[in-house]
């Protein structure tokens, strides 16, 4: 039985990429183009929208249409392109940062709005191109080279926002449950309407480094500790999920996306 | 069937004038006093096959008509001083990535939310630096309700042809003034589509300019597959860090508008063939320096208005040519540090007499005012 490797999206030439080792991205990167190739995704009717950080440096590397974008803004790009041409697959891929810090209102607003894009955010819990300063999903107390005391502020659930919000679909998935996150990553890409999945990433680099953990194995080793299945976490007391994080489907629902509400006013517009 | 003669206000004829030109996208946060623009769009957008969002900030908004005009619209947003700040990264942007679009800053006076409802032109060096690094845009301004249509319809062509946001930056009076307009009817006033690839897919450079200096876009979802990047891209749009293809990149978005400078800088003359008083106006001074020159001629005073419709780049030859030969320039604008009094000085020297007229409490500037400097 033959596998989806998803090499036909990939550009030539342009490996080794330029993430450190035990990054995640490239393991979500793989995830997302197997997933392509198992949805029979057509370069030309594709749109990868990036951010920038070490995720938006992900376009460098497709063969996909691309639009690599300023700092936090992927979201809104990419809203303007699926408003006009809702045929397109549109895929954004954001870091921690990118997403909620400097992105944080676009990231809100493009889930309330339901835009049928699929969001893909590499959570490491800092900046990491700029050197690894704490973002704000950091947790309160982690180190970091702007919190070498600790981290005064409090870490945000970027799922939790999402649900909130009133994204269609949301999933949290790990580089250590591969599989699962190119599964989940087909899930959000066949859904209507604004979907999330959310990739807790190792940062050996930085994060790591700070934080007890400086081997890449001990990044994963915390992954599968911590990242819990859904129906394990929930069954978690308040104390004891302290540090922990549900990882699969956390959100599927199916309210209509903005193309298919717009074009609902625009019948009623015409009709009278 | 043609459109009957209306009484319309500025900011309504900007509307129309992005129709006539095609225009399907709107993507805006309301501002005072630009918001009729973003009004008459959502309501005729729908019923023309467009769409109208309204986004969650200027940000946004600029980001999303960058977005459309990617996946193939003529797009455009509005907005005012404060919504222009923010727009200023991402427009930065659409230079970067050569993206065709509009944007209409309608001027209010200032600094920071200043007097949201009067009338100023106090952006003229933002329209034209407000973004960071290294580069030019093109900036027009009209004075009537004709010429928002019209410089509307202009500014989409500039954008479609030359690859390039456009801004267009009427002042509030011009926004909000109401004259005698008739739509032109189809076909009337020419309207350009920007120039789209032809060759084989696999061989198409997005930035690859041809001889009159701009590249052919695409849109996504055809047939030619494309990369766009806010970072130092080469011809095919991927990332590039060689310091000859970063000099490549910036000489290319200078060089197209340089090689195109006589068709992109308009300026219209008012009795200047024997100026010795010449009045450089734009937007609502306009009006206001027509006024006076005509009050100077019956006093046998040889005066003549040169009304700037495109801001940027600079008329600097025009200026040179006209202002040369008069004995006094006069430049009255609504701005205290008098942005395009320095302009004017820069392009005639120190010698020259040049008569400044500034508003800056939010009032327009009437002939009376003028009227003052020429005695």
């Amino acid at each position: 039985m033959s596998h989806a490797t998803g090499i036909q999206y990939l550009k030539d030439g342009t490996l080794p990429h330029m993430w450190c080792p035990g990054c995640g991205i490239g393991v979500m990167l793989g995830a997302l183009l197997r997933a392509f190739e198992e949805l029979a995704y057509e370069p030309k009717d594709t749109v990868v929208v990036t951010g920038i950080g070490c995720t938006g440096k992900s376009d460098d590397y497709l063969v996909t249409n691309a639009l690599h974008t300023t700092h936090g803004r992927a979201l809104p790009f990419a809203t303007g392109i699926k408003a006009f041409n809702p045929k397109l697959h549109v895929v954004v891929l954001m870091g921690d940062g990118d997403s909620v810090n400097i992105g944080g209102n676009h990231f809100l607003h493009a889930a309330r709005r339901n835009m049928d894009l699929t969001a893909i955010v590499i959570n490491n819990f800092n900046f990491g191109m700029t050197g690894g300063q704490f973002s704000g999903t950091t947790p309160s107390g982690a180190f970091s080279q702007t919190s070498v005391y600790g981290n005064p502020e409090r870490g945000l659930n970027i799922s939790a926002l999402a649900d909130v919000a009133g994204a269609n679909y949301v999933a949290r998935e790990t580089p250590y449950h591969g599989w699962e996150l190119k599964e989940r990553i087909k899930e959000a890409l066949s859904k209507k309407g604004f979907s999330l999945v959310e990739v807790i990433s190792p940062c050996p680099t930085h994060f790591g480094k700070n934080n007890q953990m400086k081997e890449t194995r001990d990044m994963l080793h915390w992954l599968q500790e911590k990242g819990l299945p859904v129906d394990a976490y929930e069954r978690l007391s308040p104390s004891e999920r302290e540090g922990c994080f549900a990882v699969g489907k956390l959100v599927d629902r199916d309210a209509p996306d903005f193309n298919t509400s717009y074009e609902e006013m625009r019948r009623r517009a015409i009709g009278g | 069937m043609g459109r009957q003669m209306e009484l319309m206000q500025g900011n309504q004829a900007i509307a129309e004038g992005a129709f006539y030109a095609g225009a399907r996208f709107y993507a805006g946060y309301p501002i005072t006093p630009s918001s009729e623009i973003a009004e008459e769009c959502s309501r005729k957008l729908p019923l023309l096959g467009g769409i109208y969002m309204q986004m969650e900030d200027e940000i946004a908004s600029m980001a999303a008509i960058v977005g459309a005009s990617l996946a193939g619209a003529k797009s455009f947003t509005a907005t005012s001083g404060p919504g222009f700040s923010l727009m200023q990264e991402n427009l930065g942007l659409a230079v970067m990535g050569e993206v065709p679009c509009v944007v209409i800053d309608v001027q209010r006076r200032g600094p920071s939310t200043g007097l949201s409802t009067k009338p100023a032109q106090g952006d003229i060096m933002q329209l034209r630096w407000g973004r960071h690094g290294d580069q030019v845009v093109i900036a027009l301004c009209p004075a009537t309700v004709s010429e928002c249509f019209h410089l509307t319809v202009t500014a989409f062509n500039f954008a479609e042809k030359f690859r390039v946001p456009v801004i267009l930056s009427p002042d509030e009076i011009v926004g909000h003034m109401r004259e005698t307009f008739r739509v032109p009817d189809p076909g009337a006033v020419t309207v350009i589509d920007r120039k789209k690839p032809t060759g084989p897919p696999e061989s198409y450079r997005p930035f690859a300019a041809d001889q009159d200096g701009i590249a052919p876009l695409a849109a996504y979802g055809g047939d030619y597959v494309f990369h766009v990047s806010s970072s130092m891209h080469g011809p095919e749009g991927c990332s590039n860090n060689d310091p000859a293809n970063a000099a490549w990149r910036i000489e290319q978005l200078h060089r197209k508008i340089e090689m195109h400078r006589d068709e992109i800088v308009i300026t219209k003359t008012f009795d200047t063939g024997d100026a010795d008083v010449l009045f450089v106006a734009f937007g609502a001074t306009t009006r206001a320096s027509r006024a006076a020159a005509l009050e100077l001629r019956k006093q046998r005073i040889k005066a003549g208005v040169l009304q700037l419709i495109t801001l940027w780049p600079f008329a600097d030859r025009e200026v040179a040519a006209l202002g040369g030969r008069a004995r006094t320039v006069i430049v009255p604008e609504m701005n205290y540090s008098g942005q395009v009094a320095g302009e004017v000085q820069r392009v005639l020297g120190s010698g020259a007499d040049i008569r400044r007229v500034n508003s800056y409490n939010g009032q327009i500037i009437t002939p009376q005012d003028i009227l003052k400097v020429t005695r």
